[in-house]
């Protein structure tokens, strides 16, 4: 067994410098009641000032006069974390969130197919910069081993002589011991953790209890640590409020297009698709505006979905300013990447005509397309579907025009030629729709083909028409 | 090394080089006499063809019934931009056109060059027809460009009052009654066999 851990030491600001704060300002993250606010997280400038975790709000604003204090958003730095373990899900199925501020995964079983832990760390890091996460990677044979490790040695592999070193340089404070033994440790002289490990163990015991006990035979791996495995969800929802009113959808399109690269990223993790999904444009009055966006298969890759979002936002008139978005997908099923075979062309035709209809239908609606297709039937206008589904029946018959006219109309023609004719059509008295008509191919004086009909049996009287043999 | 780089300049379809025809990339049309005039011997592939006619119904679409028919054969599919009247997939069968692979798109006014534009630039589709309405010579760029782009055939009809125009597109013909067709322009040929009335009449 090898774990890997990542740890995010920074992960509440980070989150707040994507929803749009300054990342080289001083600013602080608080949290608790109104008479007691206390810092959460503080930016790089913040801490540059002396400012750090716990303090209260007055303390720090005390060291800095021009620091910038927003809500703690625990609800978004858990979404986060989700989204980091997520992209830890494509390398291992035993991934946990087991610190608020770490995500742990094993990798021994997987490290092979990846190519070893140097390729399998790159694309890891790549991933979570891309996210905009600071981060930090450590790989041992125990997840706690691991977590310290990416505390104190980044992206370096623990092995049985690095576990040694680690032990001897760690200190108490650093070792996630609870706070109240490590204190009790530091009063009787102990500051690193093999000094710990070196006394007798039925002594600390008797001090400390079982907890600190167990807590270390986890990190030298005397005891079994499970992780709790970790499931992605089963259903995506992300969104955010704006800061001021917004009144044209361009001003939505950045955020929308990191929520659907968050959304492409879950999917992915998951193995599946969307097929489906709501984007909601909150108002600060009335009822949100919700498009649904769909596709012909399912889909997961970001440039795509945002494009197909961008197309319907276009289209929408927005009536009262916009506060919000959100973007839900609830039907994700599995996806089956169309496979461009060396020797078959038409999947990718395939794809890329689906990927065409998803932008038609997007843009001008799902009614667009039709393919209108031929039926059993003897009266022109009953011998064509264009219902999805509909088969294909086939009647011989006499020569028929490629333009069809809705409904007939008289022909405006005052000495039409007859050319051929006349075809006796007259069926559909089981259906109430009765037609008898003598149907005859005609010149028009400009040259054009008409086909148009009289009345059954009549041999003057006004034409109709029909269709043109274009 | 300057030959090569001249021979290079010269095979591109762009540069005129009097009567002596550019190589294009066609599809035979199906009627032998206009095959015979076309450069590449028949609808230039990757390029706009312009059809004008005074009214419906002069045979414009039996015209291109012959590679339509012959497409229908392959996985594309062939689109039909806001066409004027329904596309009667009967008589496609008794013009052996597999009405399957016709897929048509209702939309109207600039919606429907949009998505011209959108269906040439694809590359999914074997052929585009569509029906402009009082589209101008940008607009008419912009399908020729999108036509260079997918790599398909691409058609346009437009009523015949719009002939002294200028236009971008690669060919331009005009459908008299009886399939008599008029090249008005053709990239690869020189402008005074464009004038001339090619009859094909084997329909």
């Amino acid at each position: 067994m090898l774990y890997a851990t990542i740890l995010l030491p920074d992960l509440a600001i980070d989150g707040a410098i994507l929803d749009g704060l300054d990342a080289s300002r001083a600013f602080v993250l608080i949290d608790g009641p109104l008479q007691r606010r206390h810092v959460v997280a503080a930016s790089n400038a913040a801490r540059a000032a002396g400012i750090h975790h716990g303090q209260s709000l007055a303390a720090a604003q005390a060291l800095l006069r021009s620091l910038h204090a927003a809500p703690f958003d625990a609800e978004a730095t858990a979404r986060l974390r989700a989204a980091v373990a997520s992209i830890a899900y494509a390398y291992s199925e035993q991934v946990a969130i087991r610190e608020t501020d770490a995500v742990t995964l094993e990798i021994g079983a997987s490290l092979r197919y990846f190519g070893g832990w140097p390729k399998l760390a790159r694309s890891l890091r790549r991933q979570l910069r891309r996210l905009g996460l600071q981060h930090r990677l450590g790989v041992a044979a125990t997840p706690l081993a691991s977590l310290l490790a990416a505390a104190d040695r980044d992206g370096r592999i623990i092995d049985d002589k690095g576990m040694r070193v680690l032990l001897r340089d760690t200190p108490l404070a650093g070792a996630r011991l609870d706070a109240r033994a490590v204190t009790m440790l530091e009063a009787m002289g102990l500051r690193r953790l093999d000094e710990v490990l070196a006394l007798p163990r039925a002594g600390l015991r008797r001090r400390f209890g079982a907890d600190l006990m167990d807590h270390l035979d986890r990190l030298v791996g005397q005891r079994a640590d499970p992780l709790q495995p970790w499931r992605p969800a089963e259903q995506f929802s992300a969104g955010l409020e704006l800061d001021a009113e917004v009144h044209a959808t361009a001003a939505i399109l950045f955020p929308l297009r990191r929520y659907l690269q968050q959304l492409a990223a879950f999917l992915s993790c998951r193995d599946g698709g969307v097929q489906r999904f709501e984007l909601s444009l909150l108002h600060s009055r009335g009822e949100p505006t919700v498009l649904n966006v769909a596709m012909a298969s399912p889909e997961r890759d970001a440039q795509r979905l945002f494009e197909l979002a961008r197309l319907k936002l276009d289209r929408v008139e927005v009536a009262s300013p916009i506060i919000g978005l959100r973007v839900r997908a609830d039907e994700l099923p599995p996806f089956v990447p169309l496979r461009g075979d060396l020797f078959e062309r038409s999947a990718t035709a395939l794809n890329s005509w689906q990927a065409l209809t998803d932008r038609l239908r997007a843009r001008l609606g799902d009614e667009v397309l039709m393919t209108p297709i031929e039926q059993a039937d003897h009266r022109p206008e009953k011998a064509w579907s264009a219902a999805p589904g509909a088969r294909v029946g086939h009647i011989d018959c006499g020569p028929r025009p490629l333009w069809l006219l809705p409904r007939p109309i008289p022909l405006r023609d005052r000495a039409p030629r007859v050319l051929s004719g006349p075809e006796r059509i007259e069926s559909g008295w089981w259906d109430d729709d009765q037609a008898g008509r003598d149907y005859y191919v005609l010149e028009t004086s400009l040259g054009q083909r008409a086909w148009a009909f009289r009345e059954a049996g009549q041999q003057h009287g006004p034409w109709l028409l029909h269709g043109w043999f274009a | 090394m300057s030959a090569v780089a001249l021979q290079q300049v010269l095979r591109d379809p762009r540069i005129w080089r009097g009567p002596q025809t550019a190589a294009v990339v066609a599809e035979a049309s199906g009627h032998a006499h206009l095959d015979a005039f076309l450069p590449g011997g028949g609808w230039p592939l990757g390029a706009l063809s312009e059809i004008l006619i005074e009214a419906d119904g002069l045979g414009e679409m039996s015209l291109l019934l012959p590679v339509l028919a012959r497409l229908s054969e392959g996985e594309r599919p062939i689109v039909m931009v806001d066409p004027p009247y329904l596309p009667y997939p009967v008589a496609f069968a008794q013009g052996k056109l597999r009405s399957a692979r016709v897929q048509v798109l209702k939309v109207r006014g600039k919606d429907a060059w949009w998505a011209a534009e959108q269906c040439l630039a694809s590359a999914a589709c074997a052929a585009v027809l569509c029906w402009p309405q009082g589209i101008d010579e940008r607009g008419l760029r912009r399908l020729q460009l999108a036509a260079e782009s997918g790599r398909c055939l691409a058609f346009a009809f437009r009523d015949q009052r719009h002939a002294a125009q200028a236009s971008p597109a690669a060919l331009r013909l005009r459908v008299h009654s009886g399939l008599r067709v008029q090249v008005l322009k053709c990239r690869g040929r020189t402008a005074t066999s464009a004038l001339a009335l090619a009859d094909v009449s084997g329909l």
